[in-house]
């Protein structure tokens, strides 16, 4: 179970700019739930998921694991529980890596990076069985640099390194924003299965409101690091993309957008 | 017979400097990280290197505490660079500046090293080796050796998981952190690593020349950048040539290219000026082909 609770975030403090984001804000995520986070641009989405990682840092309040509290924990800590993907596809993967260097980077991942060599030949066919799960040829690009393939398919690979070791949470941010419709759905079929077959806690923000509604079994909508909107699996089940467009509308409509 | 001899003993400078382009190959190629520490740690194994030579120690040992030396200071930059967080850049210069007073603190002044004194070029191991051969071939062949041990050892270490991590560092960071590893500790150790490297050719070029001076430094980061560049713009055709492979042609090629200026009648007085200029001409050919991959 994960657990936000009392965050304070304020941006820029002391400064003219100042900007208070979240004040006392709270969020409790259970295991296996698989939240959908939509919300207009400034709404705390990001930002959330990043208090979560540890890559921004807050002014007050506690983000529990469990009852552990993980506040006092470096971003690098706690990403031995925590896979990630982000919105450009290259942030994902290593441009001057081949696949077979990346994957057996992340098939490391907790372990130590000691002098016994880095690449395991012998795991090569278990990442191409991994890989070959996307159906977009992959596995047949072994030795080619990350940086010579198409965004989707470094999304698609990021997607599989960040859940190639036992991680507890997966957090998507956006993962699906820059990339072609095709391929967006093929990666999101993909996101629901890995979830889905190890179990994970997903949190995911996206813009697509269609993804939003089918995929995962919990929606939130924020607006102002607030949450306005909070479905449960029975209420998301009934709703339409429409539904939460026109909440999304008169939200916009009210700051001016 | 001359001509030969200029020969050989300019593809030794090559050899010897080698070192040093496998130090800057780490920091600039693979760590991405300006770093102006070598101007520093370069006369630092040297100085190193005098006094412990004066003092009869054998000089391979002290090869490997001129390293340790070095990779100090390049801890140290690391630590100013990532803990203290300083800018990449200023970390360098600090360290550099730093050390241009302890390496005269640690020489006491500049140092000859007199004939007696033996050098990895003269000591008893060498000589059973390579005795029939004069000085200039002992040379010509321990450096090479050297360079392509360390060449070979330095390939080896990238292959391991620690230099696979090191290479993602300088590729994307932010991998490194989701991967659950502290960036800047990867990015420390590959400063020690060059450093070492740089402080171990300060050693040899030392022993080498018998002699160490406060300024031996200076310029040594300019040279390191442009043997990397001139190494990797030579062979950016050919894939399968390793990067440690393209630095050690690059520095065997630079080396000549000054030999001939020299030759040419250079005076010594515009040496710089012509490393300056020759280093400016490297990096536009260098830059412009890397400029076009990118628009492509």
């Amino acid at each position: 179970m994960l657990e936000l609770k009392n965050i304070t975030k304020i941006y820029n403090p002391g400064q003219v700019t100042e900007m208070c984001l979240f004040d006392k804000f709270n969020l409790t995520v259970d295991e296996g739930q698989f939240v959908s986070i939509v919300g207009s641009n400034g709404s705390g989405k990001t930002s959330l998921l990043n208090i979560i990682c540890g890559s921004i840092p807050i002014e007050g309040g506690e983000v529990l694991v469990g009852s552990k509290d993980i506040g006092k924990m470096k971003d690098f800590q706690r990403y031995r529980s925590i896979g990630r993907v982000y919105q450009n596809p290259s942030v994902g993967t290593c441009p001057n890596l081949t696949m077979l260097e990346n994957m057996s980077l992340a098939d490391n991942k907790g372990k130590t990076f000691g002098l016994s060599f880095g690449i395991n030949r012998a795991r090569e066919n278990f990442y191409k069985e991994q890989l070959s799960i996307l159906g977009l040829g992959l596995e047949n690009k072994m030795d080619v640099k990350l940086g010579a393939l198409s965004g989707g398919q470094r999304q698609a690979a990021s997607l599989i390194m960040s859940t190639l070791t036992p991680v507890e949470f997966l957090i998507l941010d956006e993962h699906t924003a820059a990339l072609d419709p095709k391929t967006a759905e093929i990666i999101m079929d993909l996101t629901e299965r890995v979830v889905k077959e190890k179990n994970l806690t997903a949190m995911m923000v996206t813009h697509n409101l269609r993804y939003a509604v089918e995929y995962g079994n919990r929606l939130i909508m924020m607006d102002k690091g607030g949450v306005v909107m909070d479905l449960s699996e029975e209420e998301k089940s009934a709703l339409k993309v429409q539904d939460i467009l026109d909440v999304f509308t008169s939200i916009s409509i009210e700051c001016g957008n | 017979m001359v001509l030969a001899d200029l020969f050989i003993s300019t593809l030794t400078q090559g050899f010897l400097y080698a070192l040093l382009s496998y130090g800057v190959f780490i920091t600039y190629k693979i760590l991405d990280f300006p770093d102006l520490t070598v101007d520093g740690s370069f006369p630092l194994g040297a100085a190193i290197t005098g006094v412990f030579l004066l003092k009869g120690v054998n000089p391979f040992l002290v090869l490997l505490i001129s390293a340790a030396f070095g990779a100090l200071a390049g801890w140290m930059t690391g630590f100013i660079h990532v803990r203290l967080g300083v800018r990449d850049l200023l970390a360098g210069i600090i360290t550099m500046t730093a050390l241009f007073s302890i390496n005269l603190q640690i020489a006491g002044s500049n140092l000859a090293i007199g004939r007696d004194a033996d050098t990895i070029f003269t000591a008893a191991s060498t000589m059973a080796l390579l005795g029939s051969m004069p000085l200039m071939m002992r040379k010509f062949i321990v450096s090479l050796v050297l360079a392509l041990l360390v060449k070979l050892l330095l390939d080896l270490y990238l292959k391991t998981k620690s230099g696979l991590l090191l290479r993602a560092v300088g590729d994307n960071s932010t991998l490194v952190t989701t991967l659950a590893k502290d960036k800047g500790t990867t990015k420390i150790l590959g400063l020690v690593i060059a450093n070492a490297l740089v402080a171990l050719c300060g050693s040899v070029v030392c022993q080498e020349q018998r002699a160490f001076s406060s300024t031996m430094g200076t310029g040594q980061v300019v040279f390191g950048l442009a043997t990397v560049i001139i190494g990797t713009t030579l062979f950016r055709r050919f894939g399968f040539v390793k990067g440690t492979t393209a630095v050690l042609t690059g520095s065997v090629f630079y080396k000549i290219c000054i030999q001939i200026a020299i030759s040419l009648g250079l005076p010594a007085n515009l040496l710089k000026l012509a490393m300056a200029v020759l280093f400016l001409f490297i990096l536009i050919l260098g830059d412009r082909r890397k400029d076009g991959a990118e628009n492509a």
